[in-house]
């Protein structure tokens, strides 16, 4: 992001200027194509954003541009999700939204409308490890854990989605998440362990 | 990123209201500064790149209650534009009557990108030509018109040899639109000018002017589909060749559908996609092999048909034997289906 200051402000041109009936029926001739009728808002100015991760809820005012993986490490302050390519290319950013993994760097803070899961909302509240987390240790499936949290949340909807049912099909729904130390075979381990733990094929 | 205003339409009205065109200006769709956005995976990625630049986002998400639904009816299936890929790739009418649609979508990106991914905005996916990304490069002329093709005389591996000029060799990578041509599918839009159905085969134009994409014009939606039934929707199956097993662009692909009664062939749908700069109907190719049984040497003699106009350039000239190559398999594979 070059410019760092400027942050944009949501308007609400959009509910407001329903003005352009369209209904279903023939191409209408030659409707007049005009500018639209508000002026352009500053973007520059921070939006008001509500985000309930982990089951709570937070305020934030910022710059628009904010994608979810940004909004919940530097401004919530949950850093156990991981920036890796930054461009929908590795899964590490995986979080739950709505229940679905989720790139939550290709995700605009502002958009985002379901409940999140971050890495961190994955153990008990009690601090107890989710058998997924468990499992991850036990069959030793990471070396230097960088795409792990990534990894542990893909998993868990892997599971829950009941895409755990063979060892092909846990690698192909985990083909999202890359792991440059090439934990796979013991990550495919691990999810057939917590499969019986979760209850869930 | 540059900054941008983003606008939650409620509505289909209001999602039009706010990304309509400025009065008088020229420009294609992908340059206009209003810009819908749906599961942003392609939107967020080239604005990241500074490649794409829009002054306002048009959040359509909330269209989804009307235009997010897949309902399988007598004239055939119809896919809101607002469906994810992830449900349509599971749904069973899609799954039982158009396995080639289920298979473009499961063999696509990965789960995550799917589960966020719009199937208006997939049909609409922009070239992964890396000079075209990354606007280091001056030469582009899908970017900047007039500039030249980078890619001409650069790194052309992965580019196109079906429907390419020396404006653009870009290769369209994406899957789920190989069937929606196979399959002679309709694209519904709402635009300023009012409502209208277009051929799928015609929504995406020639690569003489590889700045303008499709025929949409600025500010106009796409809705939904309708893909019609038909004896060979069934008989369906979707081959994608790539450098690794999952997760990844294909590097040649074909979707076929086949009518076949009485051991003849009555009626053949070709899609090639990843070797052709748009998703490529091979009329050649259906021709071919219509009114003949299905063996290996119709298939072969087929897949010949489909590659005769193919133009390489030094990269690319292994895509001509990989594509025949893929499309062949593609029509035993699916010959050997229940009907
Ligand atoms: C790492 C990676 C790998 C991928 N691999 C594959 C692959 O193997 N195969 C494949 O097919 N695809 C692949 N994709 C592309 C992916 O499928 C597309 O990015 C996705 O389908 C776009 O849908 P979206 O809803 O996110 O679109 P958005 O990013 O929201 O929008 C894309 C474009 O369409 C426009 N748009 C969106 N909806 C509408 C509408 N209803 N009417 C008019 N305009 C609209 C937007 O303005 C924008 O220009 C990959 C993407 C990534 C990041
Ligand atoms: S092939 Fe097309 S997209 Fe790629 S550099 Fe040439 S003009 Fe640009
Ligand atoms: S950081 Fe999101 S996919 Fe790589
Ligand atoms: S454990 Fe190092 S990248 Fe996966």
């Amino acid at each position: 992001m070059p410019d760092q200051t400027a942050s944009p402000q949501l308007s609400r041109r959009g509910l407001l200027g329903a003005s352009t009936a369209v209904a279903a029926g023939p191409l209408m001739a030659a409707a007049p194509v005009v500018a639209p009728a508000t002026p352009p808002v500053d973007p520059r100015r921070p939006v008001d954003v509500a985000l309930t991760v982990n089951g709570q809820q937070h305020h934030l005012a910022i710059d628009v541009r904010t994608t979810l993986l940004d909004a919940v490490r530097t401004h919530i302050g949950l850093t156990g999700s991981k920036k890796g390519c930054d461009h929908g290319q590795c899964g590490a950013c995986t979080m739950l939204v709505d229940g679905k993994a989720t790139l939550s760097c290709l995700s605009l803070a502002a958009m985002v409308r379901g409940p999140v899961t971050t890495i961190e909302g994955i153990a008990g509240t009690d601090g107890t490890l989710h058998p997924m987390q468990q499992a991850f240790i036990d069959q030793d499936a990471f070396q230097c854990g960088y795409c792990t949290p990534g990894q542990i949340v893909s998993a868990v909807a892997c599971v829950q989605g009941g895409h755990a049912a063979s060892d092909a099909a846990i690698r192909e729904y985990m083909s999202g998440n890359l792991c440059r130390c090439a934990a796979y075979p013991h990550i495919v381990a691990a999810i057939n362990q917590a499969k019986d733990g979760m209850g869930r094929a | 990123m540059r900054p941008f205003n983003l606008d939650h339409a409620a509505t289909l009205p209001a999602a039009l209201a706010a990304a309509r065109p400025v009065a008088g200006a020229r420009v294609p769709p992908t340059a206009a500064p209003a810009q819908f956005i749906a599961g942003g995976t392609q939107m967020l990625d080239l604005m990241k790149l500074d490649t794409m630049q829009p002054a306002t986002l048009v959040d359509i998400n909330a269209l989804s209650a009307a235009h997010g639904r897949i309902e399988a009816k007598s004239d055939g299936l119809h896919l809101g534009a607002l469906v994810r890929m992830s449900e349509a790739e599971a749904h069973p009418d899609i799954l039982r009557d158009y396995p080639v649609i289920a298979q473009t979508l499961q063999m696509a990106a990965s789960p995550q990108i799917r589960n966020m991914a719009s199937l208006g905005g997939n049909v609409l996916q922009r070239t992964r030509c890396c000079y075209f990304r990354d606007p280091g490069w001056a030469q582009c002329n899908k970017r900047e018109p007039g500039s030249g093709c980078a890619a001409l005389d650069g790194v052309n591996r992965k580019h196109a040899v079906l429907g390419v000029s020396d404006q653009c060799i870009a290769a369209y990578s994406g899957d789920f639109a190989q069937a929606l041509v196979a399959l002679g599918a309709e694209v519904q839009t709402a635009g300023p000018n009012g409502v209208r159905t277009i051929a799928f085969e015609k929504l995406h134009t020639a690569s003489d002017n590889p700045h303008t994409e499709t025929v949409l014009a600025p500010g106009e939606l796409i809705t939904g589909f309708r893909v019609p039934s038909g004896p060979w929707t069934r008989r369906s199956a979707y081959v994608k060749i790539r450098d690794r097993e999952s997760y990844a662009y294909g590097l040649a692909t074909a979707a076929v559908a086949l009518d076949i009664q009485g051991g003849v062939v009555r009626e053949a749908r070709i899609g090639l996609g990843a070797v052709s700069y748009r998703p490529w109907r091979s009329h050649e190719a259906e021709a071919a092999l219509r009114g003949k049984p299905l063996t290996e040497d119709t298939a072969n003699a087929t897949a010949r048909a489909a590659f005769a106009g193919a133009k390489p350039r030094q990269d690319n000239a292994y895509l001509i034997d990989l594509g025949r190559r893929t499309l062949a398999r593609a029509l035993l594979q699916a010959s050997r289906l229940e009907a």
